[in-house]
């Protein structure tokens, strides 16, 4: 993986200072509130309902086991001894002090690490694939442009103050698995006739209020011009993305008004200014920044083990987690392991301080001691020994690591929700982890198959629910109970779509009996080996809403009393949600 | 006083800023040096351009493409930040600079604060007019809170990756060896 050389350091360490000193400024009150607000975000803090949240960055998604360690040490000395994964990749600790927020800092970029602009109205984190370099269907790997476009972001002054946040996301398979779709800017990395690099730009996508899936601005930029052209679509984007609201600042808002075409020709007539000067990329770094992401170390082996078929035929929770957990490698002999955060009954992406250096241990015994964070929130170990794998499914096991899940309906995505976030109008995680218990068997599981659901607490789409197969949104009604919509048909990959809400929306407790009539229209439906997602294709609809809609709730609806009861009790904490 | 050139140093210009009852047609521009917004320089440019020094300003939302051809007419160009969230004017420098050619004084006025000095003085600002309310030496080290950088931007032509020697992965080139 990359390492920081003498520069890379130096910028780390400078910001760590700047930003010590402004919050001892802040502290001081020479800083208000306000003007605090965007320096604070640029660094990935953000002032939630209980405490202070900090954002670390994992620059697309790629980790080593000293890092883990690392958030391992802040999650014991910092917060309270857990981390939280997200979907874009990086981690966040949500019970800090401010006060403490400089010497983190100082930690991080003790491992080469940061918080830059994992927040704030600037380019954030660069996420990819996190099968990068060892997928099958890999054409380029993405992790070299991947960092060169870190750095090219990192602190760009033209680019800190834009009209609102700024995702880029880049994948270099046949199979998209960077939701590239769904961001300000997707690229593919992909190889033209004469076998040269290049990327295939997307522009304008994005979830939140208005998911809208991006549109091509450009089939094939060559490699060499993808940081000037990056440029152009940003400075066409600063100068006119809307500023006078925040729900339209977005840069998908500017391209659909201007049409892709439009859009498209103003970028490059900036281009035009910028196409072959000094800002081209150099084979000489691009070949630089590659050796960081040259093959491990790997062994001559073959894919046979028959040790390993004999124990899957003795073990089903071990043959269900090779199906499901286990993925194919490109290079013979070895195995991607996905480690699943998503046991039911725990909270999507959480992870403790032990969890996290049991993983760091099993990183540097069986994957050269690197890891990656998906996008979905598990974590993986990417070059494991095929004949390791039953060691360290045992090991992994034994820290709930297991859940043979990936996939399916457990791997939920869910964002913080209610209880954490000021945005949110009801509670993600508690429904996670209902929706988690009525459909936890694992025989239901498999056979439902292949199946995304999507929980975010409110329109901003943290949870990313147009695009689960299953989507679910807190929504704001006037009496500020909890009330959900249900929408079906969101896909991410090659074929992305934006689901499409069912009807009205439910209580807290009537969703799993709704996703329960969904899969029971599905299991009906569905043609042999079809995927719920291709049922709901072929068939529409209409038969999953009537079904839904057909017969009355009979679940039973608490009252609650005492809306502090509701906080799980690990948080152990008042709850004070201005929503409730 | 102002941020000029990186030094603290007294500044005798004033900026024009129309009220409500004024239109950019028919205010009196002050004699001396003054800063007139675009709209007054668009309409008034006969009568102006007969003084010895002239600078003009720009709203946020302003072209600085609408300058063109007179941009060798003024001793000052001045940039106004409504509020420091608002970074339009860092690509309306930048243009300036980089595509129009512009070279003398370039001005950040408004919501100018310490902690985006480092970034106006890489798109083309020379001269900082900070905000009344704060300590202007402490502005000052917002110039130098960085010593590196990667990208390329008017103050710097070349990319990091262009201008210094950066290693490679030494273990990989032992494995490739």
């Amino acid at each position: 993986m990359y390492r920081y050389d003498e520069y890379d350091q130096q910028i780390v360490d400078e910001r760590v200072k700047q930003y010590r000193d402004q919050v001892r400024r802040r502290l001081s009150g020479e800083l208000t509130e306000e003007e605090f607000l965007p320096l604070r975000l640029q660094n990935g803090l953000y002032m939630q309902i209980h405490a202070y949240m900090l954002r670390i960055a994992v620059p697309y998604g790629l980790i080593s086991s000293k890092q883990m360690r690392m958030f391992a040490h802040i999650a014991r000395k910092y917060d309270r001894g857990y981390g939280h994964f997200t979907t874009r990749q990086n981690i966040q600790f949500n019970w800090l002090k401010l006060e403490d927020t400089p010497d983190i800092l100082a930690d991080l970029a003790a491992v080469e690490m940061h918080a830059i602009q994992t927040s704030g109205n600037c380019v954030r984190n660069i996420t990819s694939d996190e099968f990068a370099g060892v997928a099958q269907d890999e054409v380029v790997d993405p992790r070299p442009y991947a960092e060169i476009l870190r750095q090219w972001s990192t602190f760009h002054p033209e680019f800190a103050y834009l009209p609102r946040k700024f995702k880029i996301a880049i994948s270099g398979g046949k199979e998209d698995r960077a939701a590239v779709y769904a961001h300000d800017i997707g690229l593919s990395v992909t190889k033209n006739a004469q076998g040269e690099a290049g990327f295939r730009v997307l522009v304008g996508g994005g979830l939140g209020r208005t998911p809208i899936i991006g549109s091509e601005i450009c089939e094939f930029v060559p490699w060499q011009h993808i940081l000037t052209y990056v440029e152009s679509i940003l400075r066409i984007y600063n100068q006119y993305g809307r500023r006078d609201n925040k729900y339209k600042a977005r840069i998908k808002i500017l391209v659909k008004a201007l049409g892709i075409d439009e859009f498209k020709r103003q970028v490059e007539a900036d281009w035009a200014d910028l196409k072959d000067g000094p800002g081209t990329l150099t084979s000489e770094e691009v070949n630089r920044v590659a050796t960081f992401f040259t093959d491990p170390a790997y062994e001559k082996l073959t894919n046979h083990d028959s040790q390993l078929n004999e124990f899957k035929a003795d073990s089903r929770s071990f043959s269900n987690w090779m199906q499901r957990n286990v993925k194919a490698h490109r290079v013979p002999g070895y195995a991607i392991v996905v480690l699943s955060l998503k046991k039911p009954g725990s909270v999507p992406g959480d992870t403790t301080a032990e969890q996290m250096e049991v993983i760091a241990d099993l990183a540097d015994r069986y994957s050269f001691g690197e890891l990656r964070i998906t996008h979905k929130q598990n974590l993986v170990l990417a070059d494991v020994r095929q004949k390791d794998l039953i060691r360290l499914w045992q090991e992994a096991t034994a820290q709930e690591l297991t859940a043979p899940n990936i996939g399916l309906l457990t791997d939920m995505i869910s964002c913080p929700g209610a209880e954490f976030c000021t945005l949110a109008n009801a509670r993600s995680i508690p429904l996670a982890q209902l929706i988690a218990e009525r459909f936890e068997d694992w025989d239901f599981q498999h056979d439902i198959g292949e199946i995304s659901l999507n929980i975010s607490g409110c329109v901003n789409a943290c949870g990313q629910h147009h695009i689960g197969n299953i989507g679910i949104t807190g929504v704001e009604k006037k009496d500020h109970d909890e009330w959900y919509q249900v929408s079906l048909g969101g896909a991410e990959g090659n074929l992305s779509s934006i689901g499409k809400i069912i009807g009205p929306s439910f209580t807290f407790n009537q969703v799993p009996e709704v996703i329960d009539r969904l899969l029971q229209v599905y299991l009906r439906e569905r043609l042999e080996a079809e995927s719920f997602i291709d049922t709901v294709r072929r068939i529409g609809h209409v038969p999953f809403k009537e079904h839904v809609y057909a017969t009355d709730f009979t679940v039973a609806e608490e009252e609650i009393a005492d809306k502090h009861a509701v906080v799980p009790a690990q948080y152990s904490v008042p709850y004070y949600s201005p929503r409730f | 006083m102002i941020i000029k050139n990186k030094t603290i140093v007294a500044d005798d210009w004033i900026v024009l800023r129309l009220n409500e009852q004024e239109s950019a047609e028919n205010v009196t521009v002050p004699e001396g040096k003054v800063i007139v917004p675009l709209p007054v320089w668009l309409q008034q440019r006969d009568a102006l351009q007969q003084r010895a020094e002239i600078g003009v300003w720009l709203a946020s939302a302003e072209r600085p493409e609408d300058l063109k051809g007179d941009i060798h007419k003024f001793s000052v160009i001045a940039v106004d930040f409504p509020k420091f969230s608002d970074g339009r004017g860092y690509s309306i420098a930048y243009n300036l600079r980089a595509r129009l050619g512009y070279t003398a004084e370039l001005r950040a006025i408004g919501d100018v604060l310490r902690d985006q000095l480092f970034y106006m003085q890489r798109v083309g600002f020379d001269a900082f007019a900070t905000r009344p309310d704060r300590n202007i030496e402490d502005a000052l080290k917002g110039l130098t809170d960085f010593s590196e950088v990667y990208q390329t931007s008017f103050d710097q032509k070349l990319p990091l990756f262009r201008r210094v020697q950066r290693k490679g992965n030494l273990a990989a080139d032992v494995v490739n060896e």
